[in-house]
């Protein structure tokens, strides 16, 4: 009898089958990793198994315990034993240890919350898995490594017998990674059944009992880590060709447009922690460089540096066209020529209440309209450049930016930046959740834009995209460069070797 | 021009309508209430006049709240600064200009000074100005000593008691109009410059006819009691350069783009911070007017002047339809906003409504102006 059983998932939204038909079990005291690339999946079957996605809103059965169970909300599938620590932690920082493991499960009578027991509970909990940690501590003034400690120490206060870890080690330290590792087969012989999320196969291969691979919302197998290679797993894991979606385009290479030496970024909020680690590159007019790299490997993070936008410590070199340059704010990288597209369109790229034309013309306001007054006339002239080149579907320059799809909105947000001029542009995730047609547009637009002679930065999680454009690619793991490929060598199974910190 | 209008009303032209038939109403049931008082040139002027504080600061209110900012202070730096003027030509016996541009100083220089406080080291705007609210009461306290000092400057009082001369008013309408009419014609001009089409000439000269009659009616409803109140103008004024500021520069696009979506701004190149600091030396200038008009209009600086005319500015706001989210608002709606709250203290007064129910009676209106756009908002 198994722990849990999830067979025949179906999970689909608007135009996309995110799982089709994926099964899973899990044996009490397993360990069983779940990897794929970014999007395979395996957040969304988590999300079922948590009930975040409630019962009725997918097909397939999840059995606990040989029971079949129909999650409605996380309470459901927490009191059957299910507990979830995300990558993003949500414990609350201005509350002590203690208060967090029994945020609402307090003990407590009337009302009255009885503090002698919850910190006596807590420090029992605590000590059990041999953590030396002060219940009365406030998590805010713990490290991360000890914070996701707290969190499964929470998850073990309800119970669970089954855990999920989700990237647990993204954040943490060698030491802290260790520590983790000792708890968690603590766990084990406790007959937890853990699922565990991981980019890293070297910790995966480390841990594991069985591993099953995600691919495009199918499983494309599960099988014993012992009987599994790196090699065959990174096969799994990319598994499909790239496909014809992308135009041959031949890039006439130029001069180096920017150089990049030494960049170092450090993490906002935890001191001395380095996102990217000391990377040099250079990208010439004409070419696409992209960078691959799996979530977290500071990709967007380098970008945000050297335009200046980074808010935390960095320092670089930067060189445009050979010569020096200081950049310490986008509009100083505005005024160099470089434009960047940024991620999350949502949240860094539009203001959504607004036009599309107030949207377009927002970086390169000075430029268009003059330094101190608008003019409104020569905006709509300028937006109407890349409204029809760009074929953004809108009835006027004058329509909400929020009402456009997807595709539309990214569009108005490259748009931006190609009204100011760029020579150098920066695309991070230029095609995240937008539909294949406008995929399409965006990339027969990169193209063009390197044949008339820009330098572009392309990052992407999806690996067809990015060796189905790029030049040049190199490969970021933890913020190191873990690898540098032409066009000709980068193979998906190399690409995914150095992403996975596994060359 | 005409464009930069259409986009500007077209954005929250729905709210603006409404709030036009709603002062209307308003009007109409005080003018029925009143016997036929409220709708008289004579009752109309005072109106203005009495709206004219409030609008002064609710203009630079509706930048400050634009950019996703609020400013509690305006009502104490108000008092201050309107002290500072008085104490200057009083017990200092600086002349009239001296004591006119210190007040205003002083008033930018605390709106620079809380603007860098929130802008450089990230205080929310409502912490430093909640301070303000009350450093500042206790600084006009302090400075006048408690007392209340009589204006003796005749120059001074005129500023908020005065009248233009009825052809002087006929003078500036004329220019107003000519100026109106030169806009369509650089607008519709434009049009052909930038080869957009072909030019309408008769479609811009129509567009002219509210404008131009607004003008007329105006200057003729001023003229038939005692002409236009000095207050009034000042408030026209300055509502036609906060209008010019937030529709057509580059300062005000930034303002609705950082106030819609800060990271946004700051990713497109805008210095937020840069911009912060000066919307709020923006809305110090225009408080240290505002004080200029109060303290002439009473003929004397008290230690409370100005208690709570920051909440009548921010409620003018938000009854003109300004988020306090941010990236939302016009001047115009914020004027009309004061001019309804004025209509209101007006119409009551003519009423004889008591105190008490007069504030009741303000209070469920801000909320149901709200309310009323938060259901249209769910709805659409």
């Amino acid at each position: 009898m198994s722990l849990l059983e999830m067979k025949d998932i179906v999970k689909e939204f608007p135009g996309v089958r995110a799982l089709d038909g994926v099964s899973f079990t899990l044996e009490k005291g397993e360990f069983h990793s779940l990897v794929g690339e970014n999007g395979a999946g395996k957040s969304t079957l988590m999300k079922v198994l948590s009930g975040v996605y409630p019962a009725g809103t997918y097909e397939g059965d999840i059995l606990i315990n040989s029971e079949p169970r129909h999650f409605r909300n996380i309470r459901d599938s927490e009191n059957a034993g299910v507990a979830i620590i995300f990558q993003e932690l949500s414990l609350v920082k201005e509350l002590t240890v203690g208060e967090n493991i029994f945020l609402g499960q307090e003990p407590a009578r009337l009302g009255i919350i009885n503090w002698t027991e919850l910190y006596h509970r807590a420090s029992k909990l605590l000590s059990d898995l041999h953590l030396e940690i002060d219940p009365r501590e406030q998590v805010g003034n713990l490290g991360i490594g000890q914070q996701q400690l707290v969190e499964i120490a929470k998850a073990l206060s309800k119970n669970a017998s089954i855990l999920v870890l989700d990237e647990p080690t993204a954040a943490l330290t060698e030491s802290e990674v260790e520590t983790l590792f000792i708890i968690l087969r603590k766990l084990k012989s406790r007959d937890v059944g853990m699922i565990y999320i991981s980019h890293k196969l070297d910790e995966v291969f480390e841990m594991s009992d069985r591993i099953t691979v995600l691919r495009d919302g199918k499983t494309v197998g599960t099988q014993p880590a012992s009987e599994l290679t790196k090699d065959q797993v990174i096969a799994q894991m990319v598994g499909r060709e790239v496909g014809d979606i992308f135009p041959k385009s031949k890039h006439e290479l130029g001069d180096v447009a920017l150089e990049v030496k030494d960049l170092t970024v450090y993490s906002p909020d935890v001191a001395d922690k380095k996102l990217v680690d000391n990377i040099s590159f250079s990208v010439r007019k004409g070419e696409v460089l992209g960078i691959a790299g799996l979530m977290g490997a500071g990709r967007t993070e380098l970008l945000m540096a050297i335009f200046g936008a980074w808010q935390g410590k960095y320092h670089r070199e930067i060189f445009v066209e050979g010569k020096p340059v200081s950049i310490t704010s986008p509009l100083g990288a505005i005024e160099h020529k470089i434009g960047f597209v940024t991620e999350d369109r949502k949240r860094f790229g539009l203001i959504l209440p607004q036009t599309i034309l107030d949207n377009m013309t927002l970086a390169g306001l000075r430029s268009i309209s003059g330094k101190f007054l608008t003019n409104r006339t020569r905006e709509t002239i300028a937006a109407n450049g890349p409204m029809k080149s760009l074929r953004i579907k809108a009835n006027s320059p004058l329509t909400i930016t929020g009402t456009l799809s997807g595709g539309n909105q990214q569009k108005v947000v490259l748009g931006k930046w190609l009204l100011t001029g760029p020579k150098i542009l920066f695309l991070d995730e230029p095609t995240r959740g937008i539909d294949v047609g406008a995929k399409q547009e965006i990339y027969t637009e990169i193209n063009k834009l390197a044949e008339q002679g820009m330098a572009i930065v392309l990052v992407s999680s999806e690996l067809p995209e990015v060796l189905g454009l790029s030049d040049r690619v190199i490969v970021l793991h933890e913020g190191k460069m873990t690898g540098e490929f032409t066009r000709a060598d980068a193979t998906p199974e190399r690409v995914m070797h150095a992403a996975t910190g596994s060359a | 021009m005409s464009d930069i209008k259409t986009s500007m009303f077209s954005r929250s032209s729905l709210r603006a309508y409404i709030m036009i038939v709603v002062l209307a109403l308003i009007w109409i049931y005080f003018h029925w209430a009143t016997n036929s008082i409220f709708l008289t040139p004579r009752n109309l002027s005072n109106l203005m006049t009495q709206m004219s504080v409030t609008g002064v600061l609710a203009v630079g209110m509706l930048m400050v709240i634009v950019s996703g900012n609020i400013d509690l202070s305006v009502g104490s730096v108000l008092g201050f600064a309107g002290g500072i003027a008085a104490f200057a030509l009083n017990d200092l016996g600086y002349s009239l200009p001296i004591a006119i541009v210190l007040a205003i100083v002083v008033a930018v220089a605390i709106g620079v000074f809380q603007g860098a406080l929130t802008a450089y080291l990230s205080i929310p705007a409502f912490i430093v100005t909640l301070g303000g609210l009350l450093a500042w009461r206790g600084g006009v306290k302090w400075l006048l000593g408690g007392n209340t000092i009589g204006l003796s400057d005749e120059t001074f009082k005129a500023i908020g008691q005065n009248n233009i001369p009825l052809n002087v008013g006929w003078a500036l309408a004329a220019v107003a109009i000519l100026f109106v009419l030169f806009m369509a014609y650089r607008s519709a001009r434009s049009v052909k410059d930038y080869g957009l089409g072909e030019v309408n000439y008769t479609g811009e000269f129509l567009k002219t006819i509210i404008p131009v009659g607004g003008i007329i009616v105006f200057i003729w409803v001023m003229n038939a009691y005692q002409g236009v109140p000095i207050p009034v103008l000042i408030l026209v004024v300055v509502a036609l350069i906060g209008a010019f500021i937030t529709t057509s520069t580059t300062f005000g696009r930034y303002l609705y783009a950082i106030g819609g979506n800060a990271d946004a701004a700051r990713l497109s190149g805008i210095n937020n911070k840069r911009n912060i600091l000066k919307v709020y030396g923006i809305l110090g200038a225009l408080t240290g007017v505002a004080a200029l008009i109060f303290t002439a209009r009473v003929g004397s600086a008290a230690p409370d002047a100005g208690v709570l005319k920051e909440l009548d500015a921010i409620a003018a706001c938000v009854i003109g339809g300004a988020s306090l989210m941010g990236g939302r608002g016009t001047v115009f709606g914020a004027c009309l906003g004061a001019l309804i709250m004025a209509s209101l203290d007006n119409g009551m007064s003519l009423l004889n409504v008591s105190d008490f129910m007069q504030d009741i009676i303000k209070g469920s209106i801000l909320v149901a102006a709200v309310g009323l756009d938060m259901v249209g908002k769910k709805q659409s």
